[in-house]
């Protein structure tokens, strides 16, 4: 078992930037003369060569797949017959709503070494150590694969660069075994509910999280950030709650707030996949009660008070 | 017809902790126990189809561990589930997410549900994979991150919605008996009322062992997992630089960072 295997991913027909990033991750395994190969399974997966074509890439491997979308018996099955075909010692797939579908039914099948969430993978005395988040985050957890020759690792977004220069890896078709799907694909639902706010293109977000208590305070935080000149955004809680339409939630599973580089999160504790989702914004301010919230943990800045108070005074001030 | 619901007492630690002597996990006397979020979605989502079917559907909740799980299980029944199994033996303990899927898959053959939920993940370990790795043991079809779900119990198929990134859904129509990982706000919990409560700490759990699921203890714990824990660590991180005094002063810190951040970008 030798080199690293990349499975891309994409999503309708834009390859994701994590699928880059895995590209960084396998570089600091590689040994000499191993070999980085990128998989993508797609239904035209020829169109993803250029974009896969990166320095650190020897060898990208086009999967012809019956579905346009991610399935996770084509996957599963797909990824499996690659690790046969390849025999790589270690395997890289995305921390992502789509390996949730399908990366620990393969590695349950094939018995194969496996961690999710990973962000630091390393040799130590040759063996592959990958470290993971545990108790929401608050310890870091070194796992390690006894006796495992493949070793499947579901990576973390924002954690590694990608690579900016573009390189000529080989191309090879690869054909997968006729997949048994048992579900079938249908339409992709965009959730914007009547609001047309664009949060991945707002440089200044103010948000507010359960810390506000109640959806009667909705209106005041509303207002501070018009003043001060911010986008309102919510935690996943106040969005599931209907406070605040889906369209303003921020964190993983909600909007990217890719162009954020200011962030004020009130009464936001920051669970897991809201503090991966902002990650990248340069400047967080983070107003809580609780001095142990795990926001306080990524934040720049840190006022422990209560976020009403705080933003009657800060209201005072625009 | 029959909806089993795999739920997970999950642990936040302590202000103050202490690992175990070994270094490979936390001292148990200090942790601060509680029904994953996920799973008070995931038994919502089971016990809303029991009460809008047309025929008796059982829900039942099925978990991994030893007595204090108890605690999560009852919550579970309050809420209406049915009836609730614990399997444990010590052999289990410190098995990894595919060890305690195993686990919940050999319990899932012996009740042969209509139908499986797990959460996405839970609030501590966030593996996000013991519920599709589950299915994988049984050969169930699965699908993950279900934010909506139309299936009447009893039904070959049901349709679902998958919560991908950036507020997108993707509808997929699946074969049934599977298992569905539930995402958050699928529905809107619902508080146990006192009466139930009461109702619920008389009601038995009945607690299984490896042998009554016919797995053997090599099948679980270090042996039956995919990964070991080598070591843990509270790591170095950043803190957030406090900004001190009273409200007043802190919000004119803060006005500052927003006209310095405002300076900068026009």
């Amino acid at each position: 078992m030798s080199g690293i295997l990349i499975i891309a991913e994409q999503r309708r027909g834009e390859l994701r930037p994590i699928s880059l990033e895995l590209v960084t991750a396998a570089q600091g395994l590689r040994r000499s003369g191993e070999e980085v190969s990128v998989a993508i399974i797609n239904s035209a997966p020829g169109n993803f060569v250029e974009a896969l074509s990166v320095a650190g890439v020897d060898e990208i491997v086009t999967v012809e797949a019956a579905s346009t979308e991610f399935d996770p018996d084509i996957f599963e099955s797909a990824v499996g017959a690659l690790i046969s075909q390849h025999e790589p010692e270690v395997v890289l797939v995305a921390h992502s709503v789509d390996s949730f579908g399908y990366a620990a039914a393969l590695a349950a099948r094939l018995s194969l070494g496996f961690a999710t969430d990973v962000f630091n993978i390393e040799r130590v005395e040759g063996e592959l150590v990958a470290t993971r988040g545990g108790y929401g985050q608050k310890v870091n957890v070194e796992v390690d694969f006894p006796g495992k020759s493949v070793v499947l690792l579901a990576i973390r977004g924002n954690v590694f660069k990608a690579p900016e220069q573009s390189a000529a890896p080989r191309v090879t078709a690869f054909e997968a075994p006729p997949p048994h799907s048992r579900a079938t694909g249908r339409e992709f639902i965009e959730l914007s509910a009547g609001d047309d706010v664009d949060m991945s293109a707002a440089e200044f977000i103010l948000t507010v999280g359960r810390g506000i208590g109640e959806e009667a305070k909705v209106a005041q935080f509303r207002e501070l950030a018009d003043a001060v000149g911010a986008t309102l955004g919510c935690s996943r809680p106040i969005a599931d709650a209907g406070w605040l339409p889906k369209s303003r939630q921020v964190g993983q599973s909600g909007k990217t707030a890719s162009a954020c580089k200011l962030y004020i999160a009130m009464g936001v504790s920051g669970a897991i996949q809201h503090l991966a989702g902002m990650k990248h914004v340069s400047t967080i301010v983070a107003v809580n009660t609780d001095a142990e919230a795990s926001i306080f943990g990524v934040a720049k800045y840190g006022i422990v008070g209560d976020v009403f108070e705080v933003a009657d005074e800060l209201r005072r001030l625009f | 017809m029959k909806i089993l619901v795999a739920v997970k007492q999950v642990a936040a630690l302590d202000e103050d902790f202490a690992l175990r002597d070994d270094g490979r996990n936390v001292d148990p006397d200090f942790l601060i126990r509680d029904l994953n979020e996920w799973d008070d979605f995931s038994l919502e989502e089971a016990v809303k189809m029991k009460e809008a079917a047309s025929q008796p559907v059982e829900v039942v909740a099925v978990s991994v561990g030893s007595g204090e799980v108890d605690e999560s299980l009852r919550k579970c029944l309050a809420k209406g589930a049915d009836r609730a199994v614990r399997i444990w033996d010590p052999a289990i303990e410190d098995s990894d997410s595919i060890a305690i899927a195993r686990v919940l898959a050999a319990a899932a053959r012996r009740e042969a549900p209509d139908m499986m939920f797990a959460g996405v993940q839970s609030s501590d370990q966030s593996f996000a994979s013991t519920g599709i790795a589950a299915a994988a043991f049984l050969g169930w079809p699965h699908a993950a991150v279900v934010s909506h779900l139309s299936y009447s119990p009893g039904a070959t198929r049901a349709v679902l919605r998958r919560e991908l990134e950036g507020g997108l859904l993707h509808e997929v129509e699946i074969q049934c008996p599977a298992v569905l990982t539930i995402q958050l706000g699928i529905n809107t919990p619902r508080y146990a009322s006192l009466r139930s409560i009461k109702q619920a700490a008389a009601k038995p759990i009945e607690v299984l062992s490896l042998a009554d699921i016919g797995l053997g203890a090599d099948e679980v714990g270090v042996a039956g997992s995919l990964s070991r824990v080598r070591r843990m660590y509270v790591p170095d991180r950043g803190r957030a630089q406090l900004i001190e005094g009273d409200a007043a002063q802190q919000a004119a810190r803060l006005a500052e960072i927003i006209r310095e951040f405002k300076g900068a970008a026009s």
